[in-house]
Parts: C-alpha cells; sequence; structure tokens
C-alpha cells in the first residue's frame, strides 16, 4: 500500500496548510496556484495509462480547460499502475479518474460512471497484439507460445485480461503458455518493450497504439499488429461515489460539451478522441464476462 | 658507400636526428600509454560508480521479478548513448544464478532467458568466470581474448543474491579513442620535431664542418699538396680548437723542415760545386802555370817574329784569362789578412759613389762595427765590393741602395738592399752557383765567389726577394781575440 505523503512532491510550504483549509478533501494534492486554491473549490482527477498519459504539455492545457470551465481549482494526478488509481479512489482521495474498463468494473460500487469516450464514433477500443517488426511468421497468440510476453498491466483488459481469455479459449494454460511473462505498467511501454525486442509479443490498448501511431511512428513502425481483439466498452470518465450529484453532473456536462467549442475540439483532436458520451454500463458486460471466467473481483 | 664511412657533415645531422626521432617517439608512445591506462581508469570508476548504484537500485526490482522496472533503471544508464564514449557502458545486463540473462539493454543480442553460454565466446569465457568466481564481491573480467571488457556487481542484500549485473564495454570502443591519442601524440611529436630537426641539422653542420675542413687540410699536407693559410677558422678553445692548434703547429714544422732540407740540398750541392770547381782549377792552374813560363821562357829569348810575337801576345792574353777564371774559382782568403776597419769601409764607399751618382741613385750607408774582432778586412772589401757592384748594376736609375752594417748575434751583419725587378724563384735557387748570371755580360763568378769566401769564414749568406727589393744579407763571425 503506498502511502499518500510519499507521493508529494517537497518544497511545497504551503499545501498543507491549504488541505487543511480544505477539509482533506482534496488530500495531496497538487495545487496550481495557492491563492486560486483559497479562492475555489478544489477537484482531483486521477490519470492512468489508459491513454498516452505522459503528455505532460497536454495534460496541462486539459486542466487549465476544465479549471476555466468549471471554475474550480483542478488537480490532476497520473500514475504508472491502474492500482495506484483505484486505492485512491477507493480511499476516497480521489475525485474523478479515468481508468481502465477492467478496473471501473473492479471498483463498480465505488465509482460511478461520468462519461465515455468516443473514439473513432465509437464508444469501443480493442486489445491489439504485437510482435516485432522482425518476426514475419506469428500471426496470432497460437503463434507465440514459450516466448516471452509483455503485458501493461494486472488490472487493465487489453493488456491482461483479453489475452489471457483468448489462451484459454484456445484450450490452454495462461500461466503456463509463455515462457516468461511481465508487467510493464502502461501500454505504451508495452509497445517499447516489444519494440526493443524485451519481450516476443505485446498486449496493447488499441487506442493507444493508435495514439503513439500519431505521435511516434518511430516506436509503432517497430511493431506489427497481429491479433486484434474483439470491441470492448471504452475506458471510462468515473467520479468517486462521494462525489456530489452536482459536481459529477458539471463534470459530465463539461466532457460532453468539449466538442462544442474550438478550444475543447482542439484539446479533443490532441487526446485522439471525438468526444464523450454519458454511456452505459452495457458497454463492459463482455469484460464481466471475461472476469468472471478467472473469477476476478468485481465481476459480480 | 657505407652508411659509417659518411662524411661528418651528415653523419652528426644523421645521429642527432635519429636520437631526437627517437626521443620524441618515445615520449609520444609513454604518453599514450599514459592516456590510455587514464581511459581505462576512468572506465572503471564510471563503471564501480554506476554498477554499483545499479546493484542497489535493482535488487528490489529483481526480488519481484519486475522485469519491465529492471529494465528501464539499466536502459537509463545507456540511454542517450554518445557512440564511441568508451566511458559508457556498451551493454548491462543481469545474469540469474544460472546464468541465464534477466534482462539486458541489448535483448536482440542478449535475450531473456538465454543462456549466457549460448551467446557467443566473449559471454561464453565470462560464464566460465562467473562460476570460478566468490559469489557477493565486484569483480572485474578483462579477458583477453574478448572483444568486451566485464564489469561485474553481484545484486544482493545480506547474503540474499537474485542476481548479477554485468556492465560490458567494448574494446573496440577504445580503439578509436586511443586512434584520437595517438594522432594528437603524432601530430605533437611532429611539431616538436619540426622544431628540433632543423635546429639539429644546424648544429651538427657547425659541428663537422670545421672537422671536415681539417680533415681536407690534413688529408692536402699528407699528400703534399698546395699550402694552406696556416690558420684555420676555428676560434674556439675546445679539443677541436686544440686539434686546430695542434695541425697548425705541425704544419708550420714541416714548413720549417721542408726549408731546412732546402737549404741543406742547397748547401750540399754547392759544396759539391765549389770542390769540382776548385779541383778542376788546380788541375787547370798548374799546366797553365807552366805555359806561361814557356810563353815568357820564349818572349825572352827575343829573337821573335813579329808574327810570332803577335801570336804568342794572343796566346798569353788568352792564358791568363783562364788563369783569372780558375784564379776566381779557386778562392782563397788571406789568414794573414787584418781586421776590417771604419776606413776600408769608406775607402769601399768612394770606390763605389761614382758609379751611384753616374745612375742617379740614392744610397743609404749606415755603419756600426764591433769595438773588436771584426772579420778580415780584405774579404770583407771584397764581398761588399761584390754585392754592391752587383747591386748597383742591378737597380734601376734613381734606384735605392743600402748598407747596413752593424754587430749581430755575436757576429757582424751585412745587409745590401736594393729597389730591383724580382729574381725568379727558380733562379733565386741557383744564385750562388758559378756560372750563373743574373744580366747579360756577367760571367756569373761574383756572387759564387762571395759565398766561397762567406762560407770559408764560417759566416752565412742569403738572398731574399720581397716586394720590389732584393736583399742580401750577410753575417760573419767575429775574430776570437787572442
Amino acid at each position: 500500500m503506498v502511502k499518500q505523503s510519499d507521493r508529494l512532491p517537497i518544497g511545497y510550504p504551503e499545501r498543507r496548510r491549504v488541505l487543511a483549509g480544505l477539509g482533506g478533501l482534496a488530500l495531496g494534492a497538487m495545487l496550481p496556484t495557492a491563492t486560486a486554491a483559497k479562492a475555489r473549490p478544489l477537484i482531483s482527477i486521477g490519470f492512468t495509462p489508459a491513454f498516452v498519459h505522459d503528455q505532460y504539455a497536454l495534460l496541462e492545457d486539459w486542466r487549465r480547460y476544465m479549471e476555466r470551465r468549471l471554475d474550480m481549482a483542478v488537480v490532476f494526478k497520473q500514475h504508472d499502475s491502474y492500482r495506484e488509481t483505484m486505492d485512491l479512489l477507493r480511499l476516497r482521495k480521489m475525485d474523478f479518474a479515468w481508468v481502465s474498463d477492467y478496473p471501473f468494473l473492479a471498483l463498480k460500487d465505488r465509482v460511478r460512471l461520468v462519461a465515455v469516450p468516443l473514439y473513432k464514433g465509437q464508444p469501443l477500443y480493442r486489445s491489439y497484439i504485437i510482435v516485432p517488426i522482425g518476426n514475419r511468421q506469428a500471426a496470432g497468440l497460437k503463434d507465440l507460445k514459450n516466448t516471452v510476453f509483455a503485458y501493461a498491466d494486472p488490472l487493465s483488459n487489453s493488456g491482461y485480461l483479453y489475452p489471457r481469455f483468448a489462451i484459454h479459449t484456445m484450450g490452454a494454460n495462461p500461466q503456463t503458455y509463455f515462457r516468461k511473462t511481465f508487467f510493464t505498467w502502461s501500454h505504451k511501454k508495452v509497445v517499447e518493450a516489444v519494440a526493443l525486442g524485451l519481450a516476443q509479443g505485446g498486449a496493447v490498448d488499441s487506442y493507444v497504439w493508435e495514439s503513439l501511431e500519431r505521435i511516434d511512428p518511430e516506436l509503432t513502425r517497430l511493431t506489427r499488429i497481429v491479433q486484434r481483439s474483439p470491441e470492448y466498452g471504452f475506458p471510462p470518465f468515473v467520479a468517486q461515489r462521494d462525489v456530489s450529484p452536482a459536481l459529477l453532473l458539471r463534470m459530465r456536462d463539461l466532457l460532453l460539451t468539449m466538442h462544442q467549442d474550438a478550444e475543447g475540439i482542439a484539446l479533443l483532436k490532441r487526446i485522439n478522441l471525438d468526444g464523450f458520451i454519458k454511456g452505459d454500463l452495457h458497454l463492459y458486460d463482455a469484460v464481466a464476462e471475461m472476469m468472471r471466467t478467472f473469477g476476478e473481483a468485481g465481476a459480480s | 658507400m657505407r652508411l659509417h664511412d659518411l662524411s661528418f657533415r651528415y653523419k652528426i645531422p644523421i645521429w642527432g636526428s635519429l636520437l631526437i626521432v627517437l626521443s620524441v617517439a618515445v615520449a609520444s608512445a609513454a604518453l599514450m600509454f599514459e592516456a590510455y591506462e587514464d581511459l581505462k581508469e576512468d572506465v572503471r570508476i564510471s563503471a564501480e560508480g554506476l554498477g554499483g548504484t545499479l546493484a542497489i537500485t535493482l535488487f528490489p526490482y529483481l526480488l519481484h521479478d519486475d522485469i519491465w522496472h529492471a529494465f528501464e533503471q539499466i536502459n537509463a544508464a545507456v540511454h542517450d548513448r554518445m557512440p564511441g564514449n568508451p566511458v559508457q557502458a556498451e551493454t548491462i545486463f543481469v545474469v540469474s544464478p544460472l546464468r541465464q540473462v534477466i534482462v539486458s539493454t541489448s535483448p536482440k543480442k542478449l535475450p531473456m532467458l538465454a543462456d549466457l553460454d549460448s551467446l557467443g565466446p566473449d559471454y561464453v569465457e565470462l560464464a566460465h568466470a562467473l562460476v570460478q568466481r566468490s559469489p557477493g564481491k565486484l569483480a572485474i573480467h578483462d579477458f583477453s581474448s574478448t572483444h568486451r571488457h566485464f564489469y561485474v556487481f553481484p545484486i544482493q542484500q545480506e547474503y540474499a543474491q537474485v542476481g548479477t549485473l554485468v556492465l560490458a564495454y567494448s574494446k573496440d570502443v577504445f580503439l578509436p579513442r586511443f586512434r584520437d591519442l595517438a594522432w594528437h601524440g603524432a601530430l605533437i611529436g611532429f611539431l616538436v620535431l619540426a622544431v628540433l630537426l632543423p635546429i639539429n641539422w644546424y648544429w651538427g653542420r657547425h659541428l663537422a664542418l670545421p672537422l671536415v675542413d681539417l680533415a681536407r687540410r690534413m688529408d692536402k699536407a699528407v699528400r703534399g699538396g698546395e699550402k694552406e693559410a696556416p690558420r684555420a677558422s676555428y676560434p674556439y678553445r675546445d679539443e677541436l680548437g686544440e686539434l686546430f692548434l695542434a695541425y697548425d703547429a705541425m704544419q708550420s714544422e714541416m714548413r720549417e723542415k721542408a726549408l731546412l732540407e732546402r737549404e741543406i740540398l742547397q748547401s750540399e750541392r754547392l759544396t759539391a760545386i765549389g770542390r769540382l770547381a776548385s779541383g778542376i782549377a788546380h788541375e787547370v792552374n798548374n799546366p797553365l802555370g807552366g805555359m806561361l813560363m814557356a810563353l815568357d821562357t820564349l818572349r825572352e829569348r827575343g829573337d821573335l817574329s813579329p808574327q810570332v810575337a803577335k801570336t804568342m801576345g794572343m796566346l798569353e792574353r788568352g792564358l791568363r784569362q783562364i788563369q783569372g777564371t780558375a784564379a776566381a774559382l779557386l778562392v782563397q782568403t788571406r789568414d794573414q789578412s787584418r781586421p776590417l776597419t771604419q776606413q776600408d769601409l769608406e775607402d769601399v764607399r768612394t770606390l763605389i759613389h761614382p758609379q751611384v751618382v753616374k745612375k742617379s741613385q740614392r744610397f743609404d750607408w749606415r755603419a756600426a762595427l764591433p769595438e773588436s774582432g771584426t772579420p778580415p778586412a780584405a774579404a770583407c772589401r771584397q764581398i761588399l765590393i761584390n754585392l754592391l757592384l752587383n747591386a748597383v748594376q742591378a737597380t734601376v736609375e734613381e734606384g735605392r741602395i743600402s748598407v747596413v752594417l752593424e754587430p749581430s748575434e755575436g757576429g757582424l751583419r751585412l745587409l745590401v738592399i736594393n729597389t730591383a725587378e724580382p729574381i725568379p724563384a727558380q733562379h733565386l735557387e741557383h744564385l750562388f752557383e758559378p756560372f750563373v748570371s743574373g744580366r747579360e755580360g756577367g760571367h756569373g763568378l761574383g756572387l759564387w765567389v762571395t759565398y766561397q769566401i762567406v762560407k770559408q769564414l764560417q759566416g752565412h749568406i742569403a738572398a731574399t726577394c720581397e716586394q720590389g727589393e732584393v736583399r742580401f744579407e750577410v753575417w760573419l763571425p767575429l775574430e776570437k781575440t787572442p
């Protein structure tokens, strides 16, 4: 369990004073400015490697956009694993988060769906099985037996759950199918691991791979997609259970109307999304089904 | 021609140059070696710092089998690698206790789970060394047969070793760096050579040229070639200067010796000629006396026809001439002669004076006689008159004749100098021989007689000719006073 205080940046003297004043609503949040924080309520939003979360300039622009539209102080928190974000949501130390479908289902009782991104006009994405470009023979997971395989995150659908389910469906045991597996804790790093040849195969979010193809084509060019999963519900934007319905609605409204102003459109373009919709829990039924297969928690 | 036979003019600069080149090469090589060792030391320090840190940070990742984070750790250490930087590791990898690759920064060359033994000779050597090494200690493996240095660090805490970190440094990277070093070293070397070699060349020649000069002079002196100027051009007082001095001394000694030899030769020749001449004169004189006596006897009879008398007259004149010549060859000093006085000198001066006046010549006369023991008067008068008559004859009109008489070195020095055409050298050598005449009409006995008289008085005579002056110098010993 990661201690909250361990994550705080050093040398931020105003921090504790402000946090005390806010009654711990957003404990440990990074503050944009001390004066703004005093004047306005503060919300924190967690980002996971469900998308290319190390585009810091983009995130900062998006954060400022949200601050302006909500008239609130907004703090973005990036974490390198789903687990950390999930823990913060569970502990109610985070108001909103963009999480993958799997954590969403795992936290089903503790979070509420805010919005689902629209990618290529659909609230859907897939898992891609990729291999290094040098491997010309492999046509899918069936050809990757006894190789070194890179998973994204143990709490990822596209980067962990789906490939194991697919192997299971082939009648093999996912525990022993590969010679060795490891987690990179990020979809982007799965692509890096496969591109570098560290792993002979990997499972990656189709949205991440395709976004990377735009941002860093040199990297994706070193990999080849050999298998595409069925479509699943896109990683959703969720609210922690204690967030007031009013705030949830304001956030949902912001997301759903982003595509209506120029700045929002520009941001969406950079995020590589078309917009957001309210979404539906049934989008995630297929994931829940797979989770049940492995007896995973939250798949009730 | 062999190298050792070369002239010092080349040999000294060449040897000097060779020494300089050798010194510069050795110095450069030493510097390069030092730089190379420094480079290796830099690599060692860098590797030990990096490896030590990595071994600590990798421990938890390996403990939890977190391959990706382990990879990110080691990859950061070689990321943004500058090509050709020898202080940066080529590859970093972690091997399991079973010597399988757990993770490496070059997964294509060193794939995960590959046995070290299967990765080529370098790694086989490494695997072999890893089996033998005592666990838990830092080790450096620099196999001479491999292309890489390996720095090996245990990844452990409190005896729990989870793997071994290996930093591989390519030796090939050293080579271009070393080439750079060598190139710089060589460049500096060439600069030093460019300065030193011309200096050496100049200095070498400067040293060699006097030697060469001396050798050439010696060679000529030995072969008896033309005479060199006695002083050679070497102004310093070192060993070479001493050689030059010795050479000069030898040279002048040789010249003196040659001069002496020539004088002895001449003297011997003159003696031989004198003996021959007086012998012939004696042989001629005896019958001559008889013949003249017979002519006298014949004439005393009186009954001679004018024809016979005329013939007899002719015969007698002829015989008298022969007698005169023979007498002249038979030089005899009169033992009973009195010593020379100032009056004798005045007489000679008076005798000569009209002839000098006739040719408008300047006549300097300086005479000082020793107080006693002056040589015999008759001999001295004859010598003086002979030499002065010669001088008056040889001197052009309005020329100058000087006479000096003075005591010198226990004798009397007698000097007759006149301005005249120079006497040719070959003529000068035979000057005192009979019948050698410098002018038309002379019978060439004057100097011969003079020479004979001087010799009989145990003096010496010399003739020199320089700067338009002919100079006869006579020295006669003083008579021992009883």
